[in-house]
This record gives structure tokens, C-alpha cells and sequence, in this order.
């Protein structure tokens, strides 16, 4: 597919920044892998790493940390993705871990399995011996991502001190770690939700079909338009009604919520994200327990 | 107090759903404290632009309100752009936080840095990227020793566009003449700098005045708002698209019939059937396609990341650098520089960092620090050493050449970062000036160019990853650590005899080793060399590369030479990894060894038949801070023995 090139577009900029962090990664590090959401900056990671290392195979694999909290379209496009491109796929799950009594199910009407992330991932990432974690994160999306950086290091529990990351300089990325110690790198840092949508559009890469308008059932709570699903009750004042939606992120389905819209097309969407009000993570349920709720699940090592 | 400007940027409206595509990008730092309005500017650019959301806003107010903050109903913009609790809750800024807003023309990104004098790091650290650089006055204070220095960082970091936004012209009424002098003072601290474009806007980020929208008040200024010139300054002539270059990251080799080189171009541009040159080998070649996802391309240009084929199977791998044959860059193991010191720990001399240069990293010292320079006056001191926020020349010498331009000609192979090998902290940000060339530095390379006239290229460049069978594998089958064991001293004073009883002992109990010795490498391998010092210097130099042989072989190699010259003797430190390189001080008295004379050099150096003879002649430089020291006016053989087996356990090589 011969798409047209746009020297001086900050699109193609924003790539080919993206593209020479993941070859550095797969350069510095033994055993990278991706961590898969289904999400639309998952998927465009994975677009970004076909691209890094064309005509060659993607050289890790991906890892999807299932809170067994998925809406069925983001399984079967995943599936799907991998199969298409012949890539490994290894699943950690919150449910198993669970089952395990690694962790410990929340109760309540508000429960999340969001935070209970984070131990499977890092029981992942310490059993395949993954060494760096390529993440979705943007600085755009919360105030703690802000001062990230593309080489995020980790201590050997997995976790961010904010006082103790290592200086960015030019294009100039410091691997180096401690045995034990992990990286988590940031491709897509100094993406913002227009140019993820913007580079879809452009490349014309395959979402699922959340993202566009539908047609399904929710209720509010809270502010939140949430999807009825085995997963939420409905809570006394709570009713469901069918509306046309679509989500602007894809996450657990009990604390992902929908927008109103109508837009059904990559333009559409363009256009919508560009008057919007509200940032995407507006619609995240888990980031408005406090001020520093991000940075918080952050230190113990969240994406 | 504001009027919408017709001809103004139309930063108010939303970008256009399809316009995306002519959008290029710009990245700018702001520089300042709170005082200066620095936080009140950025959130004034991006309210003016609607680049805040509302639960931002929201969030912010609330924040603003809890603190008791806001003022008159306007939130505490400067909320907007601090992030960490740590730091909020201290009130101050500790770090570069990027900020993100667009307009239909450009999308921008602000590296936002805070302007105290211990945060010069911080504002290395963002200006390292940074197509131009806001400069903060504060109208009502002039120029402050805050504002030269952002302009000397702006300069040393070769930003090619400077803005000095002199803010609260409403505190001053408004007034031209308080903004000329302003300018005036400013341009004669610049006139010392290396700024090529600056230019100087009136604006009062908190009423709003030419910051998005043109001011009512200042009808005397006739440029542009800030944001129309962020939004039209023009940076697509700032990249380097002469002198191509093309640091190789990685190498793509999915099945035999494909060997692509990939990397990101550095500067120029590049298409099929260009001959190209691969340093360090210096072979020649051609680029046979230029390789994406998207189709080949008919040209690769400076920092579009694409994967190269070439027509020639030539030896090539990370780190190396494609270059083309008539335009070749700087290769030195000798370098001079401006070093920005970012560690708590100060710079020392006397160990080794590692060096990382585009995809290349290589051992390297820090040998002199020529000056510091006093950021806020420009004056240069003398020093001994680099603290944290110093900035200042140093001359770096490096284990394996490096292929640079000076960092003003080209930012991507002139820019360098040291990293602690022991912390693995990223402790110093460089820009080379270019090769160091020493009175008698020049006499070397004039040397070294003789002897290598055709070959200049195979110069030792040490990558060892290729190892079939690696070290680490070697010693946990033997049982044993490989390592060097160099044996420094005068004539005579017994490093030969000690290091062959020592060996003499480890291979009686199963120890793989080897024993280096001058004379023995002087009668092949250095034949051709004589007792001057760069003879003595290349002597040592070929012998530290063939004792790293057998290192990597798993052997405890020891190297016997008299090696009177620091400098020598920490270069082959460098080529061995941290402790695995034991320097043994050999002590004995100048008599004691003339007593001794073993190879009757002494005598003939009385009777004027050699001359330069170590200690009598020609200097002796001391190790400094030797893993073991001899003295054999006193020990005895069996006692040098013992102690040098006795470090070679407690440094765990030894079992």
C-alpha cells in the first residue's frame, strides 16, 4: 500500500519518534513484550511496531492483563490482530489471580477489578522475565503522566519513583538496570488523543467497532454513562435505557464509560474529538477517586 | 482589554477535522519561576486555545478553591501545569512536564521547566529537543540573572529560535519605552551568545494582551501576538540536510534473502544507488533500498525512520554509522566538550563512565575539565571537577573512536550523554565542540595517521556481543572469573618474576591464565615499536587488546610492563569491566633496582647508550589508587605472591 508521504507532517513526526524508541528497546533489552489493551493506543503500538521492524516479524510478544471484565468485541478483535499478524500472546489474568488469592475481589455496587491490575501484571512480567514493557501511556491523558518519560525505570517491585527517573536528553535513551529491575517505555508519550485518532485515520488502521457509534443499553451513574453487562447491577435509581453511543476508551466494562454520539465515521470522530470538552479519561470512573489517584496506582507499578 | 485580531491566529477555533494533514510540529521550552508568569502563560495559551477541557478546568477550580487560591473567580492557572502531589503540595515545580496544544496550523509542545538556579539540568534537559525557547522578563524587574541564564542554556543548546517574552506590561502601564530597554539590555547580554534568531513580543499573560489575541493596549507594537509566532516561525531549514549520516540501531534479518539496516537518518538525506561508507570498518558500498511498510521510498531524509539495504554484503551492526564516502565525520577517541553536570555525585576524573552517542556506547574519562562556567556572569573558572548544574569544558577521551560532528553543526551526532556504569544514572549531558588537539596531541594523531595512512577506519573498535561462546559461560564451566592483572613498576623491581610465580601457583591448582610480557610482545607483536612516548603509548594499547583477548578467553591474564604513564594504563582499565582490572603498584626503591638490573639497562643508560629510561631518564607516573601495592625493597617473592592471590580471592575471581 504506497500511502502518500507527508514529510513535515507532525503525524509522520510523532511516528518515526515512536518507531525509534521501540527499535532502542528491542535493541537495549533481552526480553521486551507490549502490553495489549485492545484499546485504540494498543493497537496503534502494535501498528507502530510492524513498521519498526519491517520486513521482519514483531520481535516480542504482547501481554493482555484480562480483568475478565471485557466487552466480547475487544476478545474477538484481538484474537483476530494476532492470528493476522503471528505474534505470541500471552494472557495474565485478574480472574485467576483471583482464584489464586493473589489478590482480593472488591465488594459493592463500585467495585473495580482496575486496581487489581497490577499484581498480575508485575507475576507476569517477573515469570516470562520480561525485562522492559512497552505501555500506551500519553502525557496528555493525566497530570501525573505529564513528567513520564519514554524509559519509565521500575525498581524490583515494579514501582515508579517520581524522584528517581533519569534525565531525557536528546534522542539519547539509558537502558541500563539492575538485575531484577524493569523498564516500562512509553512510545506514544508525546501522542494526545487527536493525533491517535488523526494517525488511524491516516494509516487507515482497523479499531474495534466500540469506538464508532451504536446503538446499546447504559445507564448513568454518577456522570458516567456505564453499558449493561453480566459484570454492573444496577443500583436503586439506576435505569438502563438504550442510546446511541460509542466509547472513546476501551477498558473494564464496569468503569468504561460511553459518550453520546453519533459519529460513526474516522471523520466524524476527528471532528468530535476536536470540539470536545471533556478529556477521554473524563469518561474513567477509577481517576476520579482523588486528586492524585493516577499517581498513586502509578508508584505501585499501574501501566 | 483584549480584541480578536481578524488577521490573528484563529487559535480559538477547534482545528478542522481534515486539516491535520499540513499540520507540522514545533517544540518549545519555557523557562521561568512563578514570579516571572511562566505558569500563567502556558495557561493562558492553552485556555486561549482550548486546549483545556472542562474537567480540567473543573479540577482545577475546585483545587484552586480548597487552597483558598482563587482569585476573583479565576482559577490558579499555574495549577494546571504542575503535576506531582510531592510537588504540589510543596508548591514548586521539580522536573520538565510536557504540555500539548494545537492549533489548524502547527501542534506544539511545551517543555515546561521551572528557572531556579539548581534546576539548570532540568532546563538542559527540556532544551535538549526544543526548536525555540521562551525567555520570561518580568516587565517590572528587567532582566534578571534568571534571564541570562536561560539565554546561555538557549545557546549552549543551540535552540535555533529565541523569543524573550517580556510579561506584566500591565504592571507597568503598558509602557514602549520600559519594553525597549528591556530589549536593549537583553540584546547586549545575547550579543556575547551564539543566538541566531531572536525576537521580543510585550505581552501580560494574565490580562491576556498578545499572548493569543493582539492587545488593545500596546498600539506601538506592530508583531506578532506569541502564539502567531509559534504558529509561523519556520524550522523546516533548522534539521542538517547535508552531510547524511545514519547511526545503524538495529539490524533486520528475518530469513536469508534479507539484511536491512535500521535506523532513524540522522541528517541529509539518502537514496538507492548512493555509495555509502560503514564506519568503522570503512567499507564501501551502495544503498540498494530504502525500506518501509508503506513501499520503498526514492529517498530517506533526516529523521524519518527507515531500514536501508545495501548492494554488498558488508559487516555491519549497531553502532556502527552509514555515512557517504565524500563527506565523512569527525573519528576521534579524543574529543572536546561543554559537559552539563546532572548528579548529585561530582564528576571524577579518575574512573570511568560510559558514553552513549547516537546508538553507540563506549568506555569513557573525563580527563581534565579545562573550565566551569559561571552561568550567570559567562566568567570561566577554573576547576578540578563538575558538580550538580555545573556546566563546563572537559576534554573526554574514549576506549573506542567515535564518529562525530561538532554538536552546532549537527545536534544528533554531536550530543552525548555519560552514564554511571555502577548507578547506571544518566549523570552528564555533552556537546562536542570537536577533536581535541593537544601540542602533543597533534604529534600523535600525526603519528597515528602514518602508521594507519591506509586503514585510518580499522580503528579499535571493540563490540563484543559476537562472541560464539561468551566469557560469562567460559568462567561458570571453568569455575573461575577471568581478569587482568597489570603489573606496572621500574626496571627491576620484580613484576615479571612475581607474576610468573603467581601463575606458576594458579595453574598448578586448575587456573586458566596467561602472562603478558613486555619484552616478549616487543620481539612480535610490537617489533616495530621503539621507547618513545607514543611508541610506549601504542606498546601499551596493542597489549591491553590482546590481554582483553584472553580475558574474553576466560583467562586471569597478567600483563608485566613498566607502563609509566597513567593516561595508558587507564585506558586499558576501561576496555575491562569493573572489577575484573587489578592495577599492582610494584614499589622498590631506585637503588634497590639499579642493584638489581636485570637487563643491565641501568648500566647502559649510565654509559649513554639508551636513552628515556624509566625513573633515570624519563617520567614514572605512580597509580593513584592501585587495588594492591608491592614493595619489594621488602617482601619477598613468595610474599608478593601470596598477597596477589590474596586480592585476586577477595575480588571474588578466585575462589
Amino acid at each position: 500500500m504506497a500511502t502518500a508521504r507527508y514529510r513535515t507532517s507532525h503525524l509522520r513526526t510523532l511516528e518515526a519518534e515512536a518507531i525509534y524508541v521501540m527499535r532502542e528497546v528491542a535493541a537495549q533489552f533481552e526480553r521486551p513484550v507490549l502490553l495489549f489493551s485492545g484499546g485504540k493506543d494498543s493497537i496503534v503500538m502494535v501498528h507502530l511496531a510492524r513498521k519498526a521492524f519491517f520486513p521482519g516479524p514483531i520481535p516480542f510478544p504482547l501481554l493482555h492483563v484480562d480483568t475478565g471484565h471485557n466487552f466480547p468485541e475487544t476478545i474477538a478483535f484481538r484474537d483476530r490482530l494476532v492470528e493476522a499478524l503471528g505474534v505470541r500472546l500471552e494472557v495474565a489474568s485478574v480472574e485467576d489471580a483471583i482464584a489464586k488469592g493473589r489478590v482480593v475481589e472488591e465488594t459493592g455496587p463500585e467495585a473495580s477489578r482496575n486496581g487489581l491490575q497490577i499484581v498480575p501484571l508485575l507475576d507476569a512480567l517477573q515469570e516470562h522475565r520480561y525485562d522492559a514493557a512497552f505501555g500506551g501511556g500519553r502525557r496528555d491523558e493525566e497530570k501525573a503522566r505529564a513528567k513520564e518519560r519514554f524509559f519509565s525505570h521500575r525498581d524490583r517491585f515494579g514501582q515508579w519513583d517520581p524522584k528517581n527517573q533519569r534525565p531525557e536528553l536528546w534522542s539519547l535513551y539509558n537502558g541500563h538496570k539492575n538485575v531484577g529491575e524493569t523498564f516500562r517505555v512509553f512510545p506514544l508519550s508525546n501522542w494526545t488523543e487527536m493525533d491517535v485518532w488523526q494517525y488511524i485515520a491516516l494509516d487507515d488502521i482497523d479499531i474495534p467497532h466500540l469506538y464508532f457509534a451504536h446503538d446499546r443499553e447504559v445507564f448513568d451513574r454518577r456522570g458516567t454513562l456505564l453499558a449493561t453487562t453480566d459484570f454492573v447491577e444496577l443500583q436503586p435509581g439506576e435505569t438502563a435505557e438504550r442510546r446511541t453511543v460509542r466509547f472513546r476508551t476501551i477498558g473494564d466494562a464496569t468503569c468504561t464509560g460511553a459518550v453520546e454520539s453519533t459519529a460513526a465515521t474516522l471523520p466524524e470522530i476527528i471532528q468530535e474529538v476536536a470540539a470536545a470538552r471533556q478529556t477521554e479519561r473524563g469518561g474513567r470512573h477509577d481517576d476520579k477517586r482523588s486528586e492524585a489517584a493516577m499517581e498513586d496506582r502509578k508508584k505501585q507499578g499501574y501501566f | 482589554m483584549t480584541s480578536h485580531d481578524s488577521d490573528g491566529p484563529a487559535g480559538g477555533d477547534a482545528p478542522p477535522a481534515d486539516g491535520y494533514l499540513d499540520m507540522d510540529l514545533l517544540r518549545f521550552t519555557t523557562a521561568g519561576s512563578v514570579d516571572d508568569g511562566k505558569s500563567t502563560l502556558i495557561g493562558r495559551l492553552l485556555y486561549d486555545s482550548k486546549s483545556i477541557f472542562e474537567d480540567q478546568l473543573e479540577a482545577i477550580e475546585q483545587a484552586s478553591h480548597a487552597r483558598g487560591q482563587d482569585d476573583g473567580g479565576v482559577p490558579n492557572l499555574a495549577l494546571l501545569t504542575d503535576g506531582l502531589r510531592a510537588e504540589r503540595e510543596q508548591g514548586i515545580t521539580i522536573d520538565v512536564a510536557y504540555r500539548y496544544f494545537a492549533t489548524p496550523r502547527r501542534k506544539f509542545i511545551i517543555a515546561d521547566t521551572p528557572g531556579h538556579v539548581q534546576y539548570t539540568r532540568n532546563m538542559v534537559t527540556g532544551a535538549s529537543t526544543a526548536d525555540l525557547a521562551v525567555i520570561l522578563v518580568d516587565a517590572a524587574r528587567g532582566v534578571q540573572t534568571q534571564s541570562r541564564r536561560h539565554a546561555f542554556i538557549a545557546s549552549l543548546l543551540g535552540i535555533p529560535h529565541v523569543v524573550v517574552a517580556v510579561n506584566k506590561m500591565d504592571l507597568v502601564d503598558y509602557d514602549e519605552r520600559v519594553f525597549r530597554a528591556i530589549v536593549d539590555e537583553f540584546s547586549g547580554f545575547a550579543a556575547k551568545l551564539d543566538l541566531r534568531d531572536v525576537d521580543s513580543i510585550p505581552v501580560s499573560a494574565l490580562k491576556g494582551d498578545n499572548v493569543v489575541d493582539r492587545s488593545a493596549e500596546m498600539p506601538w507594537y506592530q508583531g506578532s501576538t506569541l502564539l502567531h509566532h509559534l504558529e509561523n516561525v519556520s524550522v523546516a531549514g533548522d534539521r542538517n540536510l547535508r552531510d547524511f549520516r545514519f547511526p545503524v540501531q538495529t539490524v533486520i534479518r528475518p530469513d536469508q534473502s534479507f539484511r536491512g539496516f535500521a535506523g532513524t537518518v540522522a541528517s541529509g538525506t539518502v537514496r538507492p544507488g548512493e555509495e555509502v561508507l560503514a564506519l568503522p570498518a570503512g567499507t564501501r558500498s551502495a544503498v540498494e533500498t530504502v525500506t518501509t511498510l508503506d513501499g520503498d521510498l526514492d529517498e530517506a531524509r533526516a529523521g524519518e525512520a527507515v531500514v536501508l539495504t545495501l548492494a554488498d554484503e558488508i559487516d555491519v551492526s549497531r553502532g556502527d554509522m552509514l555515512v557517504r564516502a565524500g563527506n565523512l565525520p569527525t573519528v576521534a577517541t579524543d574529543v572536546e566538550a561543554m559537559l552539563c553536570w546532572m548528579a548529585e555525585e561530582p564528576l571524577q576524573a579518575d574512573r570511568h563512565y560510559l558514553l552513549r552517542h547516537t546508538t553507540r556506547e563506549v568506555k569513557a574519562f573525563v580527563d581534565e575539565v579545562v573550565y566551569r562556567v559561571d552561568v550567570d556572569t559567562l566568567h570561566r573558572d577554573d576547576a578540578d571537577t563538575l558538580a550538580l548544574n555545573d556546566i563546563g569544558r572537559v576534554r573526554v577521551t574514549t576506549a573506542a573512536p567515535l564518529f562525530f560532528d561538532p554538536y552546532q553543526a549537527n545536534h544528533e551526532t554531536g550530543a552525548f550523554i555519560l552514564i554511571d556504569p555502577y548507578s547506571n544514572a544518566t549523570v552528564a549531558a555533552g556537546m562536542i565542540r570537536g577533536e581535541a588537539l593537544s601540542p602533543d596531541a597533534v604529534g600523535r594523531e600525526a603519528a597515528r595517521l602514518e602508521r594507519t595512512a591506509e586503514t585510518r577506519m580499522v580503528s579499535p573498535n571493540v563490540v563484543w556481543e559476537g562472541h560464539n561462546v561468551s566469557r560469562e559461560e567460559r568462567e561458570a564451566e571453568q569455575g573461575h572469573g577471568a581478569a587482568v592483572v597489570w603489573l606496572t613498576g621500574l626496571s627491576g623491581s620484580g613484576k615479571t618474576t612475581i607474576a610468573r610465580e603467581v601463575e606458576r601457583r594458579l595453574f598448578a591448582s586448575g587456573v586458566r591464565t596467561m602472562l603478558l610480557d613486555g619484552d616478549a610482545l616487543r620481539h612480535g607483536l610490537n617489533g616495530d615499536l621503539g621507547f618513545s612516548p607514543d611508541d610506549r603509548r601504542e606498546n601499551v594499547r596493542r597489549v591491553g587488546e590482546t590481554a582483553r583477548l584472553f580475558f574474553e578467553n576466560g583467562a586471569i591474564t597478567f600483563c608485566t610492563f613498566v607502563s609509566p604513564y597513567r593516561a595508558d594504563r587507564d585506558r586499558v582499565r576501561a576496555l575491562i569491566p569493573p572489577g575484573r582490572f587489578l592495577e599492582i603498584l610494584v614499589d622498590v626503591d631506585l637503588e634497590t633496582a639499579r642493584e638489581r638490573d636485570p637487563k643491565k639497562l641501568y648500566a647502559r643508560s649510565d654509559a649513554g647508550e639508551i636513552e628515556g629510561l624509566t625513573g633515570v631518564s624519563a617520567p614514572y607516573e605512580r597509580p593513584e589508587s592501585p587495588e594492591l601495592t608491592l614493595d619489594t625493597t621488602r617482601q619477598s617473592v613468595e610474599e608478593a605472591a601470596d598477597a596477589v592471590l590474596a586480592a585476586l580471592a577477595e575480588a571474588g575471581i578466585t575462589a
